[in-house]
């Protein structure tokens, strides 16, 4: 049986020859990204910016009447709802923000809420009530936080683990790589002003684990390689090392890929966001995994003498010893 | 590396098989083929609220609510130990404001008399008071409130707290319902099936304090309209849905009796009247000092009080010895029963106020199961069909690992009686597409091996040997991740890290050990060529 090999046997990809317009692109979409986040800001849920949201499915149609929703929930007076589809063509998320006094008097958001499913259920009957959540301000603020501190937990947890692993450029240039694809999957939520809700920080975090798998990868091969050939360039040594592991890096997220995909496509509705999330961060993680952690390691200064153990104290002395015995001052 | 001795295969296997037997419950369920009874005993995955439908409740107990409980308790005590001090010592001037409790006292003669009295009454349990004492002007003393004490007195408040809210629960006939706290202030309700959280909520919003106060007949209805309290006394309005609703009544603050002490209240009606009412029986100790305070006041108007507002307010025609009332107050059938209810369970010992409430449809669960389950089969395909394709018979084995890995996954959420949740369902599809990671990883080292030259036997074992490190990192650095998304996340996604973290212990047990003892076995037999 004649196998697939969908990268072939031996390929010599001058990656690192463009590591420089590669690495300006990634600051520039980095930069863009939070600019993005900044100016668009992100499409905050009902568990980040607090509220009553409700979820409905209208089962007789095709698509929700949204600007129709848009109105009616708007004339029930408490402020401008967002009503956006969620997952499916027939399927609405809407959220009310909560008057600020609300939250002092208990019962009162979810009367809010029954009163959002009520009307609807009276203009279109055949709307099925999916869910409904009331996130508290003070719980939705407590969200943000938690959220923040995960992130950048997760980000300095697993550099550090690098860091002892291999040597300090290596956690610097895995942390740096981590940060560009966090940043960029904030900027696609900001630019197509998707849902951002926990499940979506459910999905950075996981992207974080897996493009670091791809990351690793490289970086072994280097280790093994700058320990194997001490003589040769690092540019060259690296381009050596991203052709050995190719094979394995577009593998492993190709098999990520194709089971994803199906869920993507066919899955649930509400899973919706979690998938497209940790699909995206797939591409921009191994991109990063190639065209940024490797060459920063360049800048970093890492040589081959940075996975020789470093002279001890006694050793140096002894050395200095025998070169003055040598005669050598 | 390839070295497989009998006893070590047995093992490999019997944990493989134990651990996915587990999961054959879980799955029989699913199917819906074998009664649920008959496996009732074997353990099981949960289904999530988000996956079986139901309510999800956060309350949040108040701390100011604790607080206020507390002075006024403090002050009643110091009242009394002052009173029966030998002899009496008076004090006057007596305020609660800003949350500590100051009062004169009539000579400073009488203070280190004072201070032993009261002593008692503040002092904590090991070296932190409940209280702190402070003279000022040598003959007013100020207690103001330890935040140990303070923490204290909140935490025994919500265990308190949650002992009431699963009474009240219980009594609703729902089923199955978790009731846990959670931090120093929260519950977490969790009802599966509920969908109309209403009548739950109104049941835990309501702390159901029952106070019997006399009215105090010296006060003037146009004081008492305008919010002016005579001295000794304070105002109460009237509950809503009363026929009195907007007025109020001025009782006295002191001397009325609380109902802690019920043995059973009960929905019932008048037998004259045809009105809805509550009958309530007092415990002994709550029978004499009812008996006491209705004997003393024969003909005097009482008020009865709930959560600081007046029910109604009749009047003690005759002393009522026999320990048991009838509370009525506009009550239909349902407020009669959820306040039979909330009086049986005890009042709350804390104001709770629901933070957080999440509610999912039934008919949502069962249909994200189904599209999940599709997705994740043709998923799985998808990724059998290209390790097979890619790598021959070392494709077969990963594929093998990964029907393992999913039942051992199943299994061991079973055994551990986890929850599964929307998220973690994608959780699952996530493992099936990284789990054959690690055979990737093994297996383009062995083709790199073969294609330095290596014989097959050194090129299989050099693979595995190389391979596990990266393994290993990868497997760790995500098992950081998912720890903390566990750490951050609550319901749902916890779910998902439970899933994903599990996930990856499975994967490097089928990954690095199964394949390569089906490796080894295939290696042993010395085949001339390998085809990867």
């Amino acid at each position: 049986m004649k196998l697939l090999k969908l990268v072939p046997a031996d390929t010599n990809i001058k990656f690192l020859k463009l590591r420089v317009p590669f690495f300006i692109l990634s600051i520039v979409l980095m930069i863009a990204s939070w600019g993005l986040v900044f100016t668009q800001g992100l499409n905050y849920g009902v568990d980040f910016a607090g509220g009553q949201e409700v979820r409905l499915t209208f089962e007789e149609r095709d698509e929700a009447p949204i600007p129709a929703l848009r109105e009616l929930v708007g004339g029930l007076g408490y402020g401008t709802p967002v009503v956006q589809e969620f997952g499916a063509a027939n399927q609405v998320s809407i959220r009310v923000p909560l008057p600020e006094d609300v939250e002092a008097t208990p019962g009162a958001a979810t009367e809010i809420g029954n009163q959002v499913i009520a009307t609807i259920a009276e203009e279109f009957p055949g709307a099925r009530t999916d869910g409904n959540d009331t996130v508290s301000g003070k719980v939705a603020g407590e969200f943000r936080e938690a959220a923040l501190l995960a992130l950048i937990a997760a980000m300095v947890a697993v550099a550090l683990y690098i860091w002892i692993r291999f040597e300090w450029q290596f956690g610097v240039g895995a942390l740096f790589a981590l940060f560009h694809d966090v940043s960029l999957t904030l900027g696609l939520f900001a630019l197509f002003q998707l849902e951002f809700s926990l499940q979506i920080i459910a999905a950075i975090l996981s992207i974080i684990g897996y493009s670091l798998n791809d990351t690793i990868v490289v970086y072994d091969r280097i280790r093994e390689n700058l320990k194997k050939f001490r003589k040769l360039p690092l540019p060259e040594l690296l381009d050596l090392s991203i052709n050995e592991t190719l094979a394995r890096t577009v593998m492993t997220s190709l098999t990520l890929l194709v089971a994803l995909l199906p869920l993507l496509l066919f899955g649930p509705a509400s899973l919706f966001g979690l998938v497209a999330a940790i699909t995206a961060g797939l591409f921009i993680g191994t991109y990063s995994s190639v065209y940024l952690a490797s060459p920063i390691l360049i800048w970093l200064g890492v040589t081959s003498d940075s996975f020789v153990p470093p002279e001890t104290e006694i050793e140096k002395q002894e050395k200095a010893a025998r070169d003055r015995s040598r005669g050598v001052v | 590396m390839l070295d497989f001795p009998l006893w070590k295969k047995i093992s490999l296997w019997a944990i493989t098989l134990a651990l996915a037997a587990l999961a054959l419950p879980s799955l029989i369920s699913a199917t819906g083929m074998v009664a649920l009874d008959d496996l009732e005993e074997a353990p099981q995955v949960n289904l999530g609220l988000d996956l079986a439908g139901g309510s999800h409740l956060l309350l949040e107990g108040s701390e100011e609510f604790v607080a206020a409980n507390r002075l006024d308790n403090l002050e009643e005590n110091v009242r009394v130990a002052m009173r029966n001090a030998e002899p009496r010592i008076r004090i006057s001037d007596i305020s609660t404001a800003d949350g500590s409790l100051s009062f004169l006292l009539d000579t400073p003669a009488n203070i280190d008399r004072a201070r032993s009295a009261i002593e008692p009454l503040i002092a904590g349990q090991g070296i932190t008071a409940e209280w702190e004492l402070s003279v000022i002007d040598t003959q007013r003393m100020v207690l103001s409130p330890t935040s140990a004490g303070l923490a204290n007195a909140l935490d025994t408040a919500m265990n308190g707290a949650v002992e009431v809210v699963r009474e009240r629960i219980d009594q609703l006939g729902t089923r199955e319902p978790t009731i846990i706290r959670q931090g120093d202030q929260r519950i977490v309700v969790q009802v599966p099936g509920l969908e109309d959280p209403e009548a739950l909520k109104e049941l835990l919003g309501e702390t159901a304090v029952l106070e019997f106060k006399l009215v105090d007949k010296d006060a003037l209805p146009t004081n008492v309209q305008a919010g002016i309290a005579p001295p000794g006394s304070e105002i109460y309005p009237f509950v809503d849905d009363s026929q009195f609703a907007g007025s109020s009544l001025a009782v006295e603050r002191l001397g009325g009796i609380r109902g802690d002490n019920l043995t059973e209240a009960n929905p019932g009606k008048d037998p004259q009247t045809n009105e809805d009412v509550v009958n309530i029986r007092f415990d002994s100790q709550g029978a004499t000092k009812f008996a006491k305070l209705s004997t003393e006041n024969v003909n005097e108007r009482f008020a009865i009080i709930l959560d600081g507002k007046i029910l109604s307010a009749p009047v003690f025609n005759e002393p009522i010895l026999g320990g048991s009332a009838q509370i009525s107050g506009s009550f239909n059938p349902e407020t009669a029963k959820k306040l039979a209810i909330q009086l049986n369970s005890g009042a709350l010992p804390v104001e709770l106020t629901v933070v957080e409430e999440r509610t999912v449809g039934p008919d949502l669960g069962a249909d994200s199961i189904r599209k999940g389950l599709i997705a994740m089969l043709i998923g799985s395909l998808a990724v059998i069909t290209l390790m097979i394709a890619t790598y021959g018979r070392f494709g077969v084995y990963a594929t093998i690992a990964l029907f393992f890995n999913v039942l051992i996954l199943l299994g061991v959420m079973a055994g551990l009686n986890a929850t599964l949740t929307l998220p973690g369902i994608a959780g699952f599809v996530l493992t099936v597409g990284a789990a054959v990671d690690a055979n990737v990883l093994i297996n383009e080292r062995i083709r790199e091996e073969r294609k330095r030259g290596r014989k097959v036997l050194a090129a299989v074992e050099t693979g595995y040997k190389e391979a596990s490190r990266a393994i290993y990192d990868a497997n760790i650095t995500n098992f950081i991740a998912g720890a903390l998304l566990f750490w951050f996340g609550s319901g749902p996604i916890r779910g998902f890290a439970i899933v994903l973290v599990i996930g990856l212990a499975t994967t490097i047990f089928t990954a690095l050990f199964l394949t390569r003892m089906w490796a080894s076995s295939w290696v042993k037999s010395r085949p001339a060529d390998i085809n990867i």
